[in-house]
């Protein structure tokens, strides 16, 4: 079993960065023809750094366009990211003194994950509006997320594991060796799931999360005016001809 | 008038929260309406096959492809939406039809599913998980629909935590179909009639000169002052460039009458182009960056041919859009032309500016008839700006109005500015086929009207786009407003602007022509 999920981790991790990293690579390589920032926009690349750090700290456009929706996407994904740091006990040894610190917070955040997953569900059934763009994927996502969250807190509060063994087991395939991982169901369940988030990542619409950087809506200065912008396809296309034709007979 | 008396077949609310009540689901309420099918002598001139190509289905799904490549946006947009929501209830299409395919992420999915199918790992083995389906003519067809159900007004875009934009979708998709030979008829007969004529409107240089030796002896009349209307004049300092609709609808004409009093007043010498006699592109409506390119490309060639050293754009939306934000890459560089001015610059900019200077001799009396509001016109709202600071789209014309008018009321703050609601007409949707559409998209826009008018007696709107104001004209009367309720923001400039040496009316002579305190 220990092998078994070596192997699952190795290969979730491979496709996690390389698909994700080939994703990517291809968002920075294809060319925005135009000049497209969403107005009003700001002006200078500056600007448009403090645009983007309101839009991925505080999702501000989601803030005007739809409390609701918002609150439960803040409750889930900072609840989300103290989670994670607080998982970064299991891949450093001596734990990093402000991982230590979160430890206690990252507890509540697990709840407030939960709480932003479940309304996001809910208005996925309620709202009739959602429940028409919802395809089974936008189900099965959430559920998963569920099942992650749901099997953490279980070891934390219903069956305790033994973390310890779980943080060896990381910390050897960090230095690839296999160490045993203990085979309890919580566990395997925990880390199986976590798997398969990883390997759909680069398929799936996770990718909203790499992909908020690339769109040229937000990410592109305001100065079309100022600075000739032109696509290297574009600046390929066949120069158009110079000069007024005369007119046709009669005109 | 009192339009809050007549509410007639297509509704007016009884309060501002009105305005955002989010229709029940009607399932296929839009699926009939179709906009006029392209014939193939309006889809040749533009480079597309005339009629429905036997590959279609292979042709679109590579025209597809190689948007992706050749488009970040086409490519991010299409990976990156979670399907949370944010959008659904943002479209005026929406609100005024209720029908779910005109939500912002239903419309874009029409053509992600398919992309999903054929360019994505879990459309290919796992369709039925992500909603991924086949290319079919059905699809082809509800494409046409729906696709010309969007006028591209960028409210969604706004909404979304990505960005994701659905203007983009639906040019891509446009641009799809008429690769497949299934074109609009309306955008693709205007397109094709300016590659001929230099305007959309098909008018030829001499009968442009006769409308403007109208309007010329039309301002002297009333004015007493020779104030010209120049056309194809070599050396001027500035070219005009306008919508063909200001040379002869109204009230789009009364503000071409508003910057030829501006310029006289100015002292600059100027000049409209019989070659490049119309500023709005139709080529971003339909997608097609080559065609884009080609229309905006007269204008370089009438600026160069001219020898002007200015370029300045009258009221237009879309090709405002296209003139601050696209004519520099399509057309440009400008080193040709005096690099001090904005290149290319807006009317409002340069009245904005003749207002600070103190240029202008204004009688705001002569305005105080109409209690104004202001429509922010979509693609200049979100799709372009003005002036030197951030958010001058907005700033300015207003502006420019508080300086001509005694009387301004802006309408619910959700409803104007960067959350304007498009007039219902825009993105190549002005066509009569379509009434039935532009009357429910322009629900949300009449509603936040209707709640100025009875909260401060509002009685006229004013707008800088020419598609704004020809829509407007048309459906205002179906929500108890007259069809001369929309003005021109330069039509006000003209009634209120006193140029040296004008005969005062008799009745009522200006008090001293002052100018604009701040």
């Amino acid at each position: 079993m220990s092998t078994l999920y070596a192997v699952l981790f190795y290969v979730a991790t491979v496709i996690l960065i390389v698909g994700t990293g080939m994703k990517v690579a291809r968002y920075a390589r294809t060319p925005a023809p135009l000049k497209i920032p969403v107005s009003p926009a700001p002006r200078t690349k500056r600007g448009v750094w403090f645009r983007m750090f309101r839009e991925v700290a505080f999702f501000q456009s989601l803030f005007k366009s739809n409390r609701w929706i918002w609150v439960f996407a803040v409750l889930f994904h900072f609840g989300m990211l103290l989670v994670l740091l607080r998982h970064l006990r299991y891949f450093t040894q001596p734990v990093w003194w402000w991982v230590d610190l979160i430890q206690p917070i990252g507890v509540y955040a697990s709840f407030a994950m939960l709480a932003g997953l479940g309304g996001l569900l809910l208005r996925r059934i309620v709202v009739p509006r959602i429940r028409y763009i919802s395809s089974p994927s936008d189900y099965l996502m959430l559920a998963l997320f569920l099942g992650i969250v749901i099997s953490g807190m279980g070891m934390k509060f219903l069956m305790p594991v033994d973390i310890l063994a779980v943080k060896q087991f990381f910390l050897g395939l960090m230095r690839f060796q296999i160490n045993e991982l203990p085979a309890q169901p919580g566990v395997l369940i925990h880390l199986g799931l976590v798997a398969i988030l990883m390997i759909i990542f680069p398929i799936s619409k996770l990718l909203h999360a790499p992909g908020v950087f690339f769109a040229p809506s937000r990410t592109q200065v305001d100065n079309a005016r100022e600075f000739r912008h032109l696509s290297a396809w574009a600046s390929q296309l066949p120069p158009l001809p110079e000069g007024i034709p005369e007119p046709e007979e009669g005109k | 008038m009192a339009p809050l008396d007549k509410k007639e077949e297509y509704g007016a609310f009884d309060s501002v929260d009105e305005i955002f009540k989010i229709p029940a689901l009607e399932c296929g309420a839009m699926a009939d309406t179709n906009t006029f099918a392209a014939a193939p002598e309006h889809n040749e001139p533009l480079g597309f096959p005339g009629e429905l190509i036997d590959n279609w289905q292979e042709v679109a799904i590579a025209k597809m492809g190689e948007l992706a490549e050749k488009n970040r946006a086409f490519q991010v947009y299409l990976d990156a939406c979670v399907k949370c929501g944010a959008c659904t209830d943002k479209c005026h299409y929406f609100l005024g039809t209720g029908d779910p395919k005109n939500m912002p992420v239903a419309r874009q999915d029409l053509l992600r599913s398919v992309y999903r199918r054929y360019y994505t790992f879990a459309g290919k083995y796992f369709p039925w998980l992500v909603g991924a389906r086949d290319l079919t003519k059905e699809v082809l067809d509800e494409w046409y629909t729906y696709y010309h159900q969007c006028s591209q007004c960028r409210r969604c875009s706004v909404a979304c935590p990505y960005g994701i934009d659905t203007a983009e979708i639906s040019m891509a998709a446009r641009e799809i179909l008429d690769t497949v030979g299934v074109g609009q008829k309306y955008c693709n007969e205007i397109i094709a009639k300016l590659k001929k004529t230099g305007n959309n409107l098909g008018l030829n240089p001499k009968a442009l000169r006769a409308t403007l030796e109208d309007l010329e002896e039309e301002l002297e009349d009333e004015t007493g002052i020779p104030v010209k209307l120049p056309l194809d004049v070599k050396g001027a300092d500035i070219l005009l460039i306008t919508p063909s609709a200001d040379f002869f609808a109204e009230p789009h004409i009364d503000g071409l009458l508003g910057y030829a009093k501006v310029f006289h007043a100015a002292g600059v010498s100027w000049t409209i182009s019989s070659y490049a006699s119309e500023a709005a592109n139709f080529g971003m409506f339909i997608g097609s960056y080559e065609n884009m390119r080609e229309v905006s490309w007269r204008i370089r060639q009438a600026a160069k041919d001219l020898g002007v050293k200015r370029i300045v754009f009258g009221e237009c939306g879309h090709a405002w859009r296209v003139g601050y934000s696209f004519l520099n890459t399509l057309a440009g560089p400008f080193d040709f032309l005096d690099q001090n001015y904005p290149i290319p610059q807006h009317i409002m900019e340069f009245t904005s500016d003749a207002i600070d200077d103190g240029i202008l001799k204004i009688d705001k009396s002569k305005n105080d008839e109409f209690i104004m509001t202001y429509h922010d016109s979509c693609n200049v709202a979100r799709g372009s700006s003005m002036g030197r600071k951030e958010g001058g789209q907005f700033d300015l014309p207003r502006k420019v109005l508080k300086a001509v008018c005694n009387h301004f009321y802006d309408m619910e703050q959700d409803t104007i500015r960067e959350n304007t609601f498009c007039c219902g007409g825009g993105g190549g949707l002005l066509t009569d086929d379509l009434m039935d559409l532009r009357i429910k998209g322009a629900k949300p826009r009449m509603t936040a009207l209707q709640q100025v008018t009875t909260d401060h007696g509002v009685n006229k709107m004013a707008a800088i786009c020419a598609i704004c104001k020809t829509q407007f004209s048309k459906v205002m009367p179906k929500y108890g407003y007259g069809m001369d309720d929309i003005m021109s923001v330069h039509q006000l400039v003209a009634n209120a602007v006193i140029l040296d040496g004008q005969e005062t009316e008799e009745d009522d002579a200006p008090e001293t022509a002052a100018t604009e305190e701040k």
